[in-house]
């Protein structure tokens, strides 16, 4: 696997292809985001990250929306050559 | 006539409503699952020997018991075993989509796939090798394009095919690699003695759930042995892949399918940017996202009450016509109870309400549009960071929005969120959103009051009532609906021309369900508010020589409302009302507007006084202070919501208890910031 160095989601750049490392924000929610492709390893697309205000990833072709509280709980790998 | 049963099943924005309209057209019913607001609609069709008795299911990502949808969508696979379960992916968006089906087959349900939106799968480059991808899954899949009607004969035969010959068992397709595998066994071997749940989830479903901790399926009475063996299955699971069991299976279900999927599904274009790409980089911008989304609210509001008057005005002359030729001809006497009764209980009450339908409609015709273009959800993205602060979600804001028009739609499209905490915060909010029915009482007491700053107050009104629902907002999200704020999450979906089929479904259903709401419990409240209004009767002989105003003016005096106004008076003469503001308040909660008319007999000028009426403005100069003028907008601002509004909350939220809440917490509010507004003002003598 990817040895780089984990960082949170609300480091990534738009534009930044990222693979999910951990989600740390409860059974329920955990299941939710698998449930729309966010599983362990993913690659995903920074669409768009303000300083504030929700962020969007693109994960297996869909754009999702993950609030400011949620971007802090996701940790990602920077994957290099994607 | 062979009658078969179908569920259609998909994720979110997969067209899945959109096929389903296509194939039963307007021969809809809507209603509601047992206990949960969530929508459960129905429709037949008809083909070859066939009728089906299709439901639409909730759009869901997944079968888990996290969300209502999910459960609704799942308990009614194993309960009502639908002859055939149709699964609705978005062609474009395969591996996603993909994931619900897969946990269909492991339900081992009679499954066939449409590929829907396959024309703009094929725009997109994805080309499919439909038969391989078919073999590899189990289950048979057609293609489809739900808004252009086309391969709808093809997947009603497939259906019917798949209904006399199930395919083979689907449950375990998916691999979950030998460590997992391993503990499905042990625990499927201590469910041996659980026949009936056996016998309804299938055995390694069953072990499946257990092994995912679905909350559910373990509060259905196991045995301590087989919890206990769930529970060191857990344990071991966790130890290996350092995961939750539940994280680890998802991964593996996805990638089962990316397995399938490069075998048999090709890209031949690389990371197209699509036109949504290009339309968010606009819609949703930094800077202009949030001016563009005003603008295209304020036209929306525009549109529905620019077109709405019209049909209004002749609703409006049809309800007086009718009165008026019931009247006329009524056989009996011009006194008659039932008289009074038809023309003033019923059309009155329920032409009040039946006036609005035409706004209702247009304003949910433009909502169904921004929905099913896409557009919603960006509003929801804009609006986010806003409305984090109070506690609540970007969706909220839409239906607040709402409330400016009328507090029933508004409530209605509460729908839209799926967190009821939210959802239950922004119903009991949004009467405070000041809506169009509170415009004749800011018209008449402007005008009387505050002739040359009629626009400043009304904005001073309007701005309080965003100002309190921002507050009580936070103050209930605090209190009674605390909870950990729920993370937004939600998809973008891609943007897409709206069917005018659905657009007009949607909104023929939501107006259907308001004039059934106007024929049921409106009615009967109008009809009781009527009584009150009407009863007790006054002797003949204190009417003798009265002219029919002065009348009208001592018959509701002498009412059960009146008599509640004058009884009233002494709790709120602390904020500057007296009897005759208290009698019209008490009559206005039929509907707002009617503390107008209500004004109009108190004085005596008859029950037809418009609000910019001059005489009535000159005579409550004459009797309150300016400041009392302002106090009672304030109260007409914050205090109950009219009875629509209370049997649309009772309806919303499945209880009289938070219809009730509704109406005393903001009564109760209403009393105490107008309490403070007329002290403190009378104390420095300001509009005294």
């Amino acid at each position: 696997m990817n040895n780089e160095i984990e960082m949170s989601l609300s480091e990534a750049i738009a534009g930044q292809k990222v693979s999910l490392a951990s989600i740390d924000a409860g059974q329920e929610l955990n299941s939710r985001l698998a449930a729309m492709g966010m599983v362990p390893n993913v690659i995903m697309t920074i669409v768009s990250n303000a300083s504030s205000g929700p962020l969007v990833v693109n994960v297996k072709g869909s754009k999702i929306v993950l609030g400011r509280g949620m971007v802090g709980r996701i940790m990602v790998r920077n994957v290099n050559n994607g | 006539m062979k009658k078969l049963n179908i569920a259609f099943a998909g994720n979110p924005n997969s067209g899945k409503t959109t096929l389903f309209n296509a194939l039963t057209g307007a021969r809809q019913h809507v209603g509601n699952y047992p206990g949960v607001t969530v929508e459960k609609k129905h429709g037949i069709c008809k083909y070859k020997d066939y009728e089906l008795n299709i439901v639409d299911l909730p759009g869901t990502y997944s079968l888990t018991a996290y969300s209502v949808e999910e459960l609704v969508t799942r308990d009614y696979i194993i309960d009502e075993r639908p002859d055939v379960v149709v699964d609705v992916i978005d062609s474009s968006n395969v591996e996603r989509n993909l994931y619900m089906a897969v946990q269909l087959m492991e339900m081992n349900v009679p499954l066939v796939l449409a590929f829907n939106m396959s024309d703009i799968a094929r725009q997109n480059g994805i080309i499919f090798d439909l038969k391989q991808l078919s073999l590899l899954l189990g289950v048979p899949i057609v293609m489809t394009v739900g808004n252009k009607s086309k391969g709808l004969d093809e997947l009603l035969e497939s259906i019917v095919s798949v209904s006399s010959n199930p395919p083979a068992n689907t449950s375990d397709r998916i691999h979950y690699g030998s460590e997992i595998e391993e503990e499905l066994q042990n625990i499927q071997r201590t469910l041996d003695g659980e026949h009936d749940l056996v016998e309804k989830y299938g055995k390694r479903f069953l072990a499946l759930k257990l092994v995912e901790d679905d909350k559910e399926i373990l509060a259905q009475g196991h045995t301590d042995k087989i919890l206990g063996a769930v529970k060191t299955s857990r344990q071991h699971l966790r130890t290996i892949f350092g995961d939750l069991p539940d994280i680890i299976i998802a991964e593996r279900r996805y990638g089962f399918i990316s397995g399938a999927c490069q075998e048999s599904v090709k890209s031949t274009t690389e990371l197209r940017h699509d036109i949504s790409d290009m339309i968010d980089a606009v819609l949703t911008h930094r800077t202009i996202g949030l001016p563009i989304f005003i603008v295209l609210m304020y036209l929306v509001f525009q549109m529905t009450f620019f077109f709405g008057q019209y049909p209004m005005g002749w609703l409006e002359s049809f309800f007086g016509w009718s009165a008026r030729m019931i009247t006329e001809f009524w056989p009996g006497s011009a006194d008659s109870a039932l008289l009074s009764l038809i023309v003033d209980g019923v059309i009155s009450g329920v032409g009040g309400v039946v006036v609005f339908l035409p706004n209702i409609l247009l304003l949910f015709f433009a909502i169904s549009i921004l929905e099913d273009s896409g557009y919603m959800a960006r509003a929801a993205f804009i609006m986010d960071h806003i409305m984090h602060k109070i506690g609540l979600h970007g969706k909220s804001f839409i239906p607040m929005l709402i409330g400016f028009g009328c507090s029933v739609p508004a409530i209605m499209a509460t729908r839209i969120l799926e967190n009821k905490r939210n959802r239950f915060t922004t119903i009991m909010v949004i009467p405070l959103m000041s809506c169009g029915a509170r415009l004749p009482i800011y018209i008449l007491l402007t005008g009387a009051f505050f002739a040359n700053n009629k626009g400043l107050v009304m904005a001073i009104i309007y701005f309080t009532g965003i100002l309190l629902a921002v507050v009580c907002a936070k103050l209930l999200r605090g209190t009674i609906f605390k909870g950990k704020t729920t993370p937004f999450v939600m998809e973008l979906p891609p943007y897409r021309v709206p069917t005018m089929r659905g657009v007009l479904i949607h909104m023929w259903q939501k107006g259907w369900m308001y004039l059934r709401k106007a024929g049921t419990i409106i009615l009967g409240i109008s009809i009781i508010l009527w009584a009150a209004a009407t009863y007790p009767k006054p002797d003949e002989s204190s009417l003798a020589g009265l002219s029919h105003e002065e009348a009208q003016n001592v018959q509701l005096k002498h009412s059960i409302i009146g008599r509640v106004g004058v009884g009233i008076e002494k709790v709120i003469k602390p904020i500057g009302f007296d009897w005759k503001i208290g009698t019209a308040l008490v009559g206005a909660f039929a509907a707002k507007e009617v503390f107008v008319s209500q004004m109009g007999i108190v004085y005596s000028l008859g029950a037809d006084t418009e609000a910019s009426s001059e005489a009535l403005q000159k005579r409550l100069q004459v009797d309150y202070t300016p400041l009392q003028g302002f106090c009672v907008m304030l109260f007409c601002l914050i205090s109950m919501p009219c009875v629509a509004t209370v049997a649309m909350t009772r309806h919303e939220t499945g209880s009289w208890m938070w219809a009730l809440f509704q109406v005393v917490f903001l009564t109760v509010l209403a009393y105490i910031v107008t309490l403070v507004v007329y002290q403190s003002a009378t104390f420095m003598h300001i509009g005294v």
